[in-house]
């Protein structure tokens, strides 16, 4: 039995069934889109799943002033050792930010897409915002501009957002009723005015609605965040999701809220619980029958450089690029390249791909479902550096990929953050309570592939359910995945309960 | 009268466009108001743009020193659970130290 992938699939589950529970939601969430919105965002790290192993991002903190407030904010801060929207460790002047983005797109050639994220909101910063952008499109043309905003001063900026040839836009829409609005959002400043509250929380959700529809009706791509808090809004982003859809937003990208006491935040310091991986992934299917769904977001800094997932930001702070000699037009043939080079990869994978569904769909043709009967889904965790190969040890890893393996296919579910289990020796010292971490972060998973998995944790993971593997480092993701579901299959072992899990503190 | 920033600013620039007297200008270690130049927005705005806009509690006040947005009245956090941030934060930094050390 061969495996379609689903996530990277343009046709969907091949030969597979369609309940109305998977289907929409296994294909990946760029398919059912038209071809001219595909070819935009094909290389965009943010917009496609399978880009993001492949292309890099960069976010330029221009913009620190906010108009409003949310309750996950906190406005004082500012850490280099924080991973999370918000936060930022110098504001740049549009000058600065320029001659950044320069110095990075000569050093990271797979970059594509540069940002504006905050740290407080682009469009209430709209002259350092769009003179970032303005000089950005002159400068550095190859480069794809996006902007993300609460929405608050979106329809005022819309005609301005269309002349710099922005074609992504993100808002953060957390609700679409008052109500709701009012546990989230203490106050905004509105025509001269903070208006706390009800009041204020209805104000933004009209705005938020009325930018975008006036950005779909340009063409202008838009992609909606949303912060799933649990008992305020968690029941309430279905409903989101439908409303967005319908005035034509392309992507909903649920993400958990983020909330520690020690980040200063109202909902930290409440003790406002963030949700599970498990209640986030069935919010993210509940939505995912209305919605394409993005499940691959790091959340990352309003000054992020480099892959999804990695931030090499340290690497380009202001002092360290006034020293940097950059060749611009070099670069971008340079660039150029490496884009060129990094599509024809996935074209070929995208052949493979369609001959082994097309192989599978023969098969299936000729000796009929029948002899192929259902098998349970089972989740694994996968570590990776990028490439969408398996080429990341088990003890490095930052982070955990976790796919689904069915007879549907494999389909993408999400990322798990932990601490690398052994950060190359220098603090192995902490190895126990990062394995603990580890396990707990894998909860649900019952194989775990890795470049190379040390003889420390094998027996740890063995007890806590979680087969290691390392037999198929280097090699891409779906497919070995697919292939150790092949061999569970034929060992029996999709036949059984998986093994039960025992509890990890 | 005039208004003055005080060393709770976090410099996120949001005040200083909205100033009608261009009183707010960037300085080190944070914004500052010229007391020359601020009237409070008076005949201009019913209410301060400054204290209007900005987000941290306390880091603007009147001339006897009184903060306009009172501990509280903008981010809904009390005293107590500010106490227990400052607790959270301490711990964080001791846990790092002995980390370090240990």
């Amino acid at each position: 039995m061969d495996l379609p992938v689903i996530n990277s699939s343009s046709e969907g589950a091949a030969g597979g069934g369609c309940d109305s529970h998977s289907c929409g939601s296994t294909d990946d969430q760029l398919n059912h889109l038209p071809e001219h919105i595909r070819a935009k965002v094909h290389n965009h790290p943010c917009y496609s799943e399978q880009a993001h192993h492949y292309f890099a991002r960069m976010h330029v903190a221009v913009a620190p002033a906010c108009n409003i407030q949310c309750h996950y904010c906190n406005r004082k801060y500012d850490c280099s050792n924080e991973s999370r929207p918000g936060v930022v460790s110098e504001v740049l002047t549009p000058e600065q930010a320029v001659k950044k983005v320069m110095a990075v797109a000569a050093n990271i050639p797979q970059m594509t897409v540069l940002g504006i994220a905050g740290p407080g909101d682009p469009l209430a910063n709209p002259e350092r915002t769009f003179a970032t952008f303005r000089e950005l499109s002159e400068k550095a043309p190859d480069i794809k501009l996006c902007v993300s905003t609460n929405g608050l001063a979106l329809p005022e900026s819309v005609e301005e957002l269309s002349k710099h040839n922005i074609d992504h836009v993100t808002i953060t829409i957390n609700c679409v009723d008052p109500d709701v609005g009012a546990q989230i959002y203490p106050w905004i400043f509105w025509n001269n005015k903070r208006i706390m509250g009800r009041e204020g929380a209805a104000i933004l959700i009209e705005q938020q609605q009325k930018g975008l529809e006036m950005l779909t009706a340009r063409g202008i791509l838009v992609k909606v965040n949303s912060v799933m808090i649990p008992g305020v809004n968690d029941k309430h982003l279905a409903e989101v999701s439908k409303v967005v859809k319908s005035k034509g937003a392309f992507l909903h990208n649920v993400m958990p809220l983020i909330a520690e006491p020690e980040h200063g935040t109202f909902y930290g310091l409440m003790g406002q619980s963030s949700p599970t991986a498990e209640e986030l992934q069935e919010l993210q299917d509940a939505c995912s029958g209305d919605m394409n769904m993005m499940r691959h977001c790091r959340q990352c800094r309003a000054d992020a450089v480099g892959l999804l997932g990695e931030d090499r930001g340290l690497e380009f702070t202001m002092d360290k690029i006034e020293d940097m000699e950059i060749d611009y037009p070099a670069a971008m043939v340079k660039r150029a390249e490496v884009h060129a080079q990094i599509a024809k990869e996935l074209e070929v994978k995208e052949q493979d791909r369609l001959f082994q569904a097309q192989a599978k769909a023969a098969l299936i043709a000729l000796r009929g479902e029948a002899d192929a009967p259902p098998t349970r889904p089972v989740l694994m965790a996968v570590s990776t550096k990028g490439g969408g190969v398996i080429n990341e040890h088990f003890g490095h890893a930052h982070e955990f990929l976790v796919y689904e393996a069915s007879p549907a296919g494999v389909r993408f579910i999400g990322h798990r953050k932990t601490t690398p289990y052994c950060e190359g020796g220098s603090s192995c010292g902490d190895g126990e309570s990062a394995l603990d971490e580890t396990l707990r972060v894998l909860k649900g998973c019952e194989v775990v592939l890795s470049a190379k998995i040390g003889f420390e944790p094998w027996a740890p993971l063995e007890a806590a359910g979680i087969q290691p593997n390392g037999e198929h480092a280097m090699e891409p993701i779906e497919e070995a995945i697919a292939a150790v579901y092949e061999e569970l299959r034929a060992a029996g072992k999709l036949d059984e309960a998986p093994v039960q899990q025992q509890k990890v503190a | 009268m005039a208004l003055e920033i005080i060393e709770s600013c976090v410099n996120c620039y949001a005040c200083e466009p909205l100033c009608p007297n261009e009183a707010i200008y960037q300085a080190s270690p944070h914004f500052l108001i010229d007391p020359d130049k601020c009237t409070e927005c008076l005949g201009d705005y019913d209410d301060a743009q400054c204290s209007s806009i900005c987000p941290i509690e306390g880091a603007i006040v009147d001339e006897l020193g009184v903060a306009l947005n009172l501990p509280g009245s903008l981010t809904g956090i009390s005293a107590e659970m500010l106490a227990k941030y400052q607790a959270a934060v301490e711990a964080t930094y001791q846990a790092a130290l002995e980390a370090k050390t240990g």
